[in-house]
């Protein structure tokens, strides 16, 4: 059971007041008509699944109802990071090597 | 290789069975295989053997991050069934259940396939629907799999609660007889020791560091906490991580890992004869011939490959567990353990050639890959060997999600998904 914080109500809720809703930042093609079937598959369906440091989007879906990003290490599944959605990727990296991972 | 038989184990009894030997050699990497496959899971360990039992390629080298069978294998809750929706699916999973008649046979390896039926059940006018359909799909596929009304359904299993004042009663059930379980690790050992005596090093403790590519992009080989070991062709089949591997050749699949749960109770005396599992409530139970209640979980709702799941997962589970067998309600559980499964959006698995020339990956069985072990290893090996597709797997490519011919499966783990 993960613990969250939900930059929006500022509030830390146990995970099953959330729902996960899978990598963060998979922007949807701005032209689909134009958009190839690889980048369609890459929207749709590729994922880079990362064994670390990784964002994710999260819904506080018994709460707010609202989308935030976390960052997460998919290792050992502590957050590193909650931001509001629409905000730019953080720099993986640097919270990685902060965080010691 | 020294064939197991009863005049074998009445000789060992003289001994105290103290000079068995070892079941497989423990070999430093060759410099060149003719095949690498990373990975000494189930899957990868009846991939080689297959390829040196059925096509003759004996020069194959299986190469293993920590101890073969270790990973998913030895987690899994052992259930073996074929009752699939898509004729897909049902031709792949009703190979599997072909091989496992006689796997134990083949190996010369008690597999301890014990065919004792799985029962689906139905709680809601919808799940009965399903339930039909499935059937229904199941008879024109050739895939055995009936309809039992829940009277029948405690007769097959009597320790279900049938009463109609449960949350969620038992309006029926699918039954699959030739469904069942096997020892799980009995399949790694079997194939393991089978493919070893064909002349295949399995080498443990070698983590796959990464993959060599010539400049025309194909295989060369794959870096080894060993060093460099030269391949022609290279096999992935490993599962949770199998982004992680297939990234070190520059590929990015369509796949996501999360934790999948199991646990098991003390043991006890033989008190439930048959698999039951549940969608709806989910709950998914058998007792192993050690006299465990083995239980399966659901999947945890993020990435991640930590190897461990949310308690109020397993708690979810075993709610439904005691309200269908409330008998169960004062078993104590002895351990709870996760794994890591690599799940495609279709939850289907990933049975392919690549765009990289010589690689090839065995992925994707997502929640319920042990039943399909044999069946895997042997289209896998088709596959490596002819460098293309059996015409059971040749739906099963990474092209599909181009193609649009998905094989969308909700049935491919008795979990809700």
């Amino acid at each position: 059971m993960l613990l969250i914080y939900c930059p929006y109500c500022q509030v830390k809720r146990a995970e099953t007041e959330f729902h996960c809703g899978g990598e963060a930042h998979i922007a949807r093609p701005s032209d689909p008509s134009k958009t190839t079937d690889e980048d369609w598959v890459d929207f749709l369906y590729t994922r880079s699944n990362i064994k670390g440091v990784y964002a994710e989007r999260w819904r506080h879906i018994h709460g707010c109802g609202r989308f935030f990003n976390a960052v997460r290490d998919t290792v050992s599944d502590d957050f590193l990071k909650f931001y509001k959605a629409g905000e730019p990727m953080p720099d993986l990296n640097a919270l990685a090597a902060e965080a010691g991972k | 290789m020294k064939r197991y038989s009863f005049l074998e184990l009445a000789k060992n009894a003289f001994s105290a069975h103290q000079n068995w030997g070892r079941q497989w050699r423990a070999p430093e990497p060759k410099a060149e295989y003719d095949v690498v496959i990373v990975g000494a899971g189930g899957h990868g360990l009846a991939t080689a053997y297959y390829l040196a039992k059925e096509h003759g390629i004996r020069n194959v080298g299986v190469i293993e991050k920590g101890w073969l069978g270790g990973g998913n294998t030895g987690r899994n809750t052992t259930i073996v069934r074929s009752n699939y929706l898509w004729e897909e699916s049902a031709a792949l999973y009703n190979h599997a259940i072909g091989l496992w008649q006689n796997l134990s046979q083949d190996l010369n390896y008690n597999v301890m396939y014990s065919a004792r039926g799985v029962l689906m059940l139905a709680h809601t006018v919808h799940d009965v629907q399903s339930a039909q359909r499935h059937i229904h799909a199941n008879r024109l596929a050739g895939v055995q799999n009936e309809w039992l009304t829940p009277e029948q359904a405690k007769e097959y299993c009597p320790p279900l609660n049938i009463s109609r004042n449960i949350r969620y009663p038992v309006m029926g059930g699918a039954l699959q007889r030739v469904g069942g379980t096997a020892r799980h690790d009995a399949v790694a050992w079997g194939y393991a020791r089978g493919a070893d005596a064909l002349g295949v090093d399995i080498i443990q403790n070698c983590a796959v560091t990464g993959i060599r590519r010539t400049p025309d992009g194909a295989v060369e080989g794959v870096e080894t906490a060993k060093g460099f070991i030269k391949a022609k062709k290279i096999g992935v089949v490993t599962a949770g991580h199998t982004s992680v591997v297939m990234s070190m050749a520059g590929l990015r699949l369509p796949l996501e890992s999360f934790p999948l749960q199991a646990l098991v109770s003390e043991p006890v005396k033989p008190a439930f004869p048959c698999v039951v599992m549940s969608n709806t409530i989910h709950a998914y139970i058998s007792q192993s011939d050690k006299g465990e209640l083995v239980i399966g979980a659901g999947t945890d709702q993020f990435v991640s490959y930590s190897q461990a799941g949310g308690i109020h997962i397993t708690n979810h589970t075993i709610d439904a567990i005691c309200e269908l067998f409330p008998h169960f309600r004062r078993m104590r559980m002895l351990r709870n353990w996760g794994g890591i499964v690599d799940t495609t959006p279709d939850r289907s698995p990933i049975l392919s050639k690549t765009s990289v020339p010589g690689l090839y990956v065995n992925c994707g069985w997502g929640t319920g890959g042990f039943k399909a072990t044999p069946g895997s290893g042997h289209l896998f090996a088709h596959t490596i060997a002819k460098d293309e597709p059996h015409p059971i797997n040749a739906p099963f490519t990474i092209d599909r999600f181009k193609t649009g011919r998905l094989i969308d499966e909700a049935a491919a783990a008795a979990v809700a998904h």
